[in-house]
């Protein structure tokens, strides 16, 4: 029972106030990646107009960084033409938060993923085979993934 | 408004008490002698050596031959299972009985026993966090060497029946060993009437500093060593004596075994108002193991919906020092063992959220906390899928 690491400023930034939060109702592609059984569960809805991504909110059950890299990486996306919202990577999000613990890096992949699953669903309501475009989205255990 | 500290993380550790201090420091500079060692200054801190020795056995109804002293629980317990058990397979006895819901320094000791052959058995406490001496007397056989159950849990506070284990087990000639950490200055303990044969104790949970603890071994056991060395503690356990911190467990000792029931009762208090009012204010909640048998200062809580890391951020952006057994707060990818043990699905595990108080708490730290704990759930709540408050 232990407070287990110290987080950077950016990262206690976006968890004290976090951006893009809550929900959106006529959203045109929702994602939700993770469990509660692992402690961690993102959820994204996009609006997304001529390709653009043009709103974007989450909600996030989860750690300090669960929350963090949530806010950071619809930050990163939000305004982007959705071929550059496919290119975000973990490691982007991670950075731009100027590092995490290593133990909590997963919640950055949840967060990749979470936004790629949201697009995925786009693409279907679309009518769109999404894997040639996205790749697999993998399956939502990723709670236990590290590095 | 200034943003206010209110330690509330007592089971975890504890402010060094003014007492404790005071009494330590001039072991420090001024009488800084080995105790070993013929001089003036070696002979006073050896006096205060033996002088800490009398106060702590007074404190748990030992008597001063009894008590050696270690450098923290942790090897106290290791010292009572590992060297406990060694004594039992001289017998023949090669089984532990444990309980499923022990600190880490005793389930690990004991699994250090299993890779060398021991069989442990791990009794499965109930819902409330309790166990019965009657699963104790089931699980012993003759083959038993060592029962080591833990007098209260160090994350929802129960407290155990360890006069009645001790009865069990000392009817049945079986060693029988508890780690007090949590219960000792907040539970009545006489280690003869209660008929335990060792015990651990840990300074810093009881306002003494980190770094000292001790083991309460009956004398009519020979306990084989842990730590070889030199003539200290009667040849028991080597090192040179770490005087000033002996000396401020001695006083924590006294400090603690004083007043017992009007300060317990004081936090109980205390903790009760914040139970009452958490479970008032705040939907979906619900207190983790017996109300009826727990330490007066703890309270655990699981929140439904949120994850008790970002409790423990939110609640420290407020000025308040908690603690959670979620993964995310126990370094590993599971939520504590003791929440797990008593039944909570992993999510329910997830978003807990210990407070422990000590008698320094004040009301006015109360009402803070039951006002600032709605609002950072709900807080949570508010950017949680999983709630549909």
């Amino acid at each position: 029972m232990k407070m287990a690491m110290e987080y950077s400023k950016k990262v206690m930034d976006h968890f004290m106030n976090p951006r893009n939060v809550g929900e959106i109702e006529d959203a045109d592609g929702v994602g939700e990646v993770g469990n509660a059984k692992c402690g961690d569960i993102m959820k994204m809805f996009l609006k997304i107009e001529n390709g653009i991504i043009k709103d974007i909110k989450f909600k996030t059950f989860g750690c300090g960084s669960a929350i963090a890299t949530s806010s950071m990486a619809t930050e990163m996306v939000k305004g982007k033409p959705i071929s550059e919202a496919i290119k975000l990577t973990n490691a982007a999000v991670v950075e731009a938060l100027d590092g995490l613990p290593k133990v909590k890096v997963h919640c950055s992949v949840l967060a990749e993923q979470a936004i790629k699953a949201a697009l995925c669903d786009y693409y279907r309501r679309q009518g769109v085979d999404p894997e040639p475009i996205l790749g697999k989205i993998p399956p939502v255990e990723s709670c236990h993934i590290h590095d | 408004m200034e943003k206010p500290f209110i330690y509330m993380d007592n089971a975890a550790t504890t402010k060094t008490s003014d007492s404790c201090f005071n009494a330590m420091l001039p072991y420090i500079q001024q009488n800084y002698g080995n105790p070993s060692s013929i001089y003036s200054i070696a002979h006073v801190a050896k006096a205060a050596v033996e002088g800490a020795r009398k106060k702590a056995s007074a404190a748990i109804g030992a008597l001063p031959e009894e008590i050696f002293f270690t450098s923290c629980a942790t090897e106290s317990d290791n010292w009572a299972i590992k060297c406990g058990a060694k004594l039992g397979l001289d017998q023949g006895k090669n089984q532990i009985i444990t309980t499923n819901f022990e600190h880490h320094a005793v389930l690990n000791a004991c699994k250090n026993l299993e890779s060398n052959g021991f069989e442990v058995i791990y009794l499965p406490v109930d819902k409330d966090g309790l166990i019965s001496p009657k699963q104790v007397e089931e699980a012993i056989t003759e083959k038993t060497a060592l029962v080591t159950v833990m007098y209260a849990n160090n994350e929802i506070g129960t407290v155990l029946p360890i006069p009645e284990i001790g009865a069990i087990c000392r009817q049945k000639g079986v060693l029988f060993h508890t780690d007090a950490v949590q219960a000792i200055g907040h539970v009545e303990i006489d280690v003869h009437k209660q008929n335990i044969d060792m015990l651990s104790i840990s300074g810093h949970k009881i306002h003494a500093p980190k770094g000292v603890g001790l083991l309460y071994v009956n004398k009519k056991i020979n306990l084989p060593n842990l730590l070889d060395g030199g003539a200290q503690e009667r040849g028991r356990r080597g090192g040179t004596e770490n005087v000033a911190y002996i000396v401020a467990l001695g006083q924590a000792l006294e400090d603690c075994a004083k007043n017992i029931e009007v300060r317990e009762k004081k936090i109980e208090i205390l903790r009760n108002k914040i139970v009452e009012s958490v479970l008032n204010e705040v939907p979906k909640v619900r207190v983790n193991g017996s109300m009826k048998h727990r330490l007066s200062g703890n309270v655990n809580f699981s929140f439904e919906g949120v994850e008790g890391e970002s409790i423990l951020l939110l609640l420290d952006s407020f000025g308040i020092c908690a603690s959670s057994g979620s993964a995310c707060t126990s370094g590993s990818l599971d939520p504590s063992h003791v929440l797990l043990a008593i039944g909570l699905p992993h999510e329910t595990a997830h978003g807990s959220l210990r407070i422990s108080l000590c008698a320094e708490n004040t009301e006015k730290e109360v009402d803070y906390v039951i006002e600032t704990i709605p609002k950072v759930i709900s807080r949570l709540r508010e950017m949680s899928p999983v709630w549909n408050g």
